[in-house]
Formats: structure tokens, sequence, C-alpha cells
């Protein structure tokens, strides 16, 4: 086989497996929601709650003193 | 900390610096713009200024300074104002990642000043918005590492775990460009390896066909990473937030984001369409870039769906006017590029006005309109002012949209005009009409275009006096009439 060939095969199967990934991870998002082990919706309102003063949705490790000091 | 109870605020220092970099870069960039265009439409234009005034001379710098002054500019002040809200730190909390925002921005104004007295000197690689000599390159790269420090040192140090969807973009944007910018500028500079030359001369590192490809897969995803994903992080950001109303579909934007990820950086082989590239990789450009619909649409529909039930506003709002009209503007130019680069279309369009056509209903509806709005809803948080005129918002919008519509339907009147004729033959084969032909069916709509761009640079002026009136004059505010998503706007 020559070069061309194969980066040809490898160019396809890279290509369906992407797609195939892409699919799965779909799925992932929605079954993940459905069995209720997250809400992927509830990150939306990081734009809307930003003011210095609101709590973060989820906080990073606990570690870091809250905003107001 | 004892009894201080002084509450942290989000530090805007160098978001204020871009913001004024956005609007003077914006100025100079359109300006230029406006001119060059009129010389299209009068070529006696070309010799006011001697060898500095002619359009050769000008157009890149009309192109550097929208891009990469204009957009880039309003991409950073934007960074410096989403980053520290949505991922709940203040820089005022480091003063390394302030030092480097601050470096951030003087080397970037260094950088940009250069590349303008450099361009209208004539210094140029003559690639297509790679035009910087290497020494300004490597400028750029200073800067673009600043910046990548600053995101990700932002986020090291965040209180909210998860990364909202603009940050996303905003780090594409940053790992996207590093990769194509360094791959496309990698060049000899002549005078060290041989001796001869200027100091500042190079010459590329790939040649002929190897050379266009690498240029247009940097050309094409420089459109993908500088106009699209930065500007994607702004509306995902700013529309919420201004309408108070979250995001549609949180699942469909993850969606819309990988899905963007994986098919843009195929669809730079359209570019050379007809050309001496491999067919294959011209068959893969034509079809990423119709696969490239879809998560395109994602998130303009997404955006769109986010008024559900508040179209209200679309009237009330004039920041919401400019926000949805960028969306639509997006979903147009997104749906326009992939039919153009489809093989029997571009065989037609390829080299006529109609790309310029296309290009502009994208920054001019698209970008332009997202960055105005954007600044517009940052400038009472930076100053904590009231914006200074509603009324005069209202103006620039419709002023500058009749001006995109003027542009963008003279520009495809005009291109699919050239070319027919360029194709017309008579019965025995012989090409119908000679070049000038075309040149003299051509003038009335270069005119139109030039007018079109002019209201559109009115429109900017319009927005720097509007933004300069609020900083000196606007109502002042305090903390609570800002912590609101509406920006807070006098009716006058």
């Amino acid at each position: 086989m020559e070069l061309g060939q194969i980066q040809a095969y490898a160019y396809f199967f890279f290509t369906a497996f992407l797609v195939v990934s892409l699919y799965a991870y779909i799925f992932h998002l929605y079954r993940a929601e459905k069995k209720g082990t997250r809400n992927y919706e509830k990150y939306g309102n990081l734009a809307l709650n930003d003011e210095v003063s609101t709590n973060p949705i989820e906080t990073v490790g606990g570690a870091r003193e809250p905003l107001k000091k | 900390m004892g009894g201080n109870q002084t509450p942290l605020a989000y530090d805007y220092t160098v978001a204020r610096l871009f913001l004024y970099a956005t609007i003077l870069f914006g100025i100079i960039g359109m300006t230029i713009g406006v001119f060059i265009a009129f010389q299209m439409a009068f070529p006696e234009l070309n010799y006011l200024f001697g060898e500095y005034g002619t359009f050769s001379r000008l157009r890149p710098i009309h192109t550097n300074g929208v891009a990469f002054g204009f957009t880039v500019s309003g991409i950073f002040a934007t960074w410096y104002y989403v980053g520290q809200r949505v991922l709940k730190v203040s820089m005022a909390e480091s003063p390394f990642l302030m030092v480097v925002g601050k470096l951030h921005f003087a080397v970037y104004i260094l950088t940009i000043l250069l590349a303008v007295v450099t361009l209208f000197a004539g210094i140029t690689t003559s690639k297509e918005y790679a035009e910087l000599e290497w020494p300004l390159d490597l400028l750029v790269v200073v800067f673009w590492v600043l910046w990548g420090v600053s995101i990700f040192g932002l986020i090291g140090i965040r209180r909210e775990r998860t990364l909202y969807i603009s940050i996303w973009y905003y780090i594409a944007t940053f790992l996207a460009v590093a990769m194509l910018f360094l791959f496309n500028n990698m060049a000899v500079p002549t005078a060290l390896v041989s001796g001869h030359g200027d100091w500042y001369h190079s010459v590329s590192w790939y040649a002929g066909t190897n050379d266009a490809l690498v240029q247009w897969w940097y050309g094409h995803n420089a459109v993908a990473f500088v106009f699209t994903t930065p500007i994607v992080a702004m509306i995902y950001y700013f529309l919420p937030k201004e309408s108070g109303q979250a995001v549609y579909s949180y699942k469909l934007s993850l969606l819309s984001f990988w899905g963007l990820m994986f098919v843009y950086l195929w669809a730079g082989g359209h570019h050379l369409i007809y050309s001496t590239v491999p067919d294959w990789m011209q068959t893969m450009g034509s079809v990423f870039s119709i696969v490239l619909i879809l998560p395109s649409w994602g998130s303009a529909i997404n955006m769109l769906l986010t008024m559900k039930g508040e179209w209200n506003q679309l009237q009330s709002n004039p920041l919401i006017k400019f926000m949805v009209l960028g969306s639509t503007f997006y979903m147009l130019s997104t749906l326009e590029g992939p039919i153009q680069a489809i093989k029997s279309v571009n065989a037609l369009a390829h080299f006529t006005d109609w790309i310029p056509g296309h290009v502009h209903d994208g920054t001019l509806g698209w970008v332009g309109f997202m960055i105005i709005a954007s600044m517009y809803h940052m400038t009472p948080r930076l100053f904590k002012r009231e914006l200074y005129s509603k009324s005069l918002m209202e103006t620039q919008f419709w002023l500058q949209t009749i001006g995109i519509v003027l542009y963008f339907s003279s520009m495809w009147i005009a291109g699919i005009t050239q070319g027919m004729m360029w194709r017309a033959t008579d019965e025995f084969g012989n090409l119908s009409y000679s070049f000038i032909d075309t040149v003299v069916v051509l003038h009335p709509y270069y005119t139109v275009r030039a007018i079109g761009g002019l209201l559109y640079l009115t429109g900017i002026f319009i927005w720097a006096y509007n933004i300069y009136k609020t900083i000196t004059d606007g109502r002042k505010l305090e903390d609570k009439e800002l912590n609101v998503n509406r920006s807070p706007m006098s009716a006058n």
C-alpha cells in the first residue's frame, strides 16, 4: 500500500471515529440529564448571575475564601 | 483582613484600555476602507498622497486595521470584562495578572502602531492577512502569549467551577490563532541567511502550491478564529445578559462548539478551487464548508431562541437590535459562504466582487455589530455612567443597517455581472467582453458600495461620540443601578 492510500484510509476512519464520538457525546448529554446525574441547563445562568456579590453555582474545591471579605 | 468589610469589585483597568483601542482602530481602519472604496469608483483618488495614497498601499492597512486592530482589541476588551465576571474572580486579586494585562496592552498597541507605519512604508511579506514582517510577527507572539497567560491565569484562580460557554470560545481563539499564526508565518530572514536585502525582509518557508495551501489554511481560519469564535464568545455572554434570558439551550451550545471546532479547520481549501492544489483537497474544502452550516446555525438559532417570549425587547432596546441583527447576519454569511464554496458556484464567483460582498456582510453585520453592542453594554459598567443617548444609538443602528444592505446588494449584483461577463463567449468561442467592458458596467455599483461604507463609517463616529459623551457627561450611577441586566441608558 502506498503512503497516499494509507493517508486516505486513515483520514476516512478518523473522520468516522469523530462523527461517532460526536453522536455518542450528544447521547451522553441527554442521558445524563434524563437520569438526573447532571443538569446542564443550569449553567446557562452563569452569564446572568455574574455580579461579584452572587455565589458561584459550583465552587472550585472550596479552598478559596468567599467573595465578600 | 480583620474588620475591613469592603466588598471585592471587578477591576476593569485593562478592559477600559482595550475599549479605547477598539474605537481608535475602528475609526482608522474603516476610514481607510471607505477611502479605498471610493478609489475603486473614482481612480483619480489614488494620486492624492503620492505612493502612500495608492489602493495597493492602503488596502493592507484597511484589512489589518479592522481585523487585527478593531476586532482583536474588541476581543481583548471583552475578555478582560467577561472573563472576570463568569469566572467570578477579580483582576485586583492577582497583582501578577494585572501586570500581565497591562503589559499585554502595551505590547499590543506598540505592535499595531508599528504595523500601520511599516505597511504605509510598503514593508510587507505580500501574504494576504499575514503582511507583517518577521520582527513584528515576533511581537505578535509576545502579546499573544501574554493573553494566554491572562486567560489560563484567571481560570487558574477562578471561584466558579464550570467554565461558561464564552470561555470555551476564547480558549479556542487563543489556541487556534497561535497554531495558525506560527505555521503560516514561518519565514527565512534573507539578510541573516544570505547577507542580502534589508534586515527586516524575509521569504516564506514554503514554496508554490504548498505556500498557497498553508496561506489559505491560515487565511480562512483567520475568519474562523478572529471573526467567528471570539464573536460567538461575545454573543453567548452579552445577549443573554442584556436581555435577562439564560441561553436557550446549553446542550446545543456544547454541540455547536465541538462541531465548529471539528469542521472549521478543514474548510480553507475552498479558496483554492480550480487552482493547482490536489483535486481531493478542493472537494474536501467544499464539503466541509457545507457541513459548517450546521454548527454555525446551531449557535445563531440558539441565540434567536434565547429571545423567546422577549421579542418586545427588540423594539425597546437598541442593544438587542444590534445583537439580534448581528446573529441574523451571522446566519446569512454562514449560508452564503458555503454556497460560494460549491465548485460550480465558485467557477462564477471566484475573483469577483461577490467575495468582498460576502466578507463585508459578515464583518460589518456580524463582527462590527457585536463589537459595537458589546462596547455599549460594557461602557456603563466600566465607567459607572449611564449611556449618553439612546436615540443616537437608534440613528446609528439604522444608518449602519442601510449601509450594510447597500454594500452587500451592490456587490452581489456587481460580482455576478462580472462573473457572467468574464465567461461570456460568442458563437465561435471568442470572449465577448474585454476586462475594461466589465469595469465600465461595474462603476455604479462601486459608487453605491462606497456610499454604503460611508453610512456605516458615519455610524462608527456616532458610536465613538456616544461612548465619549457617556464617559464625560453621562449621569453617574450607583452600584445598585449597575447590578441589572439591561444597560442603563438615557432616553434622549
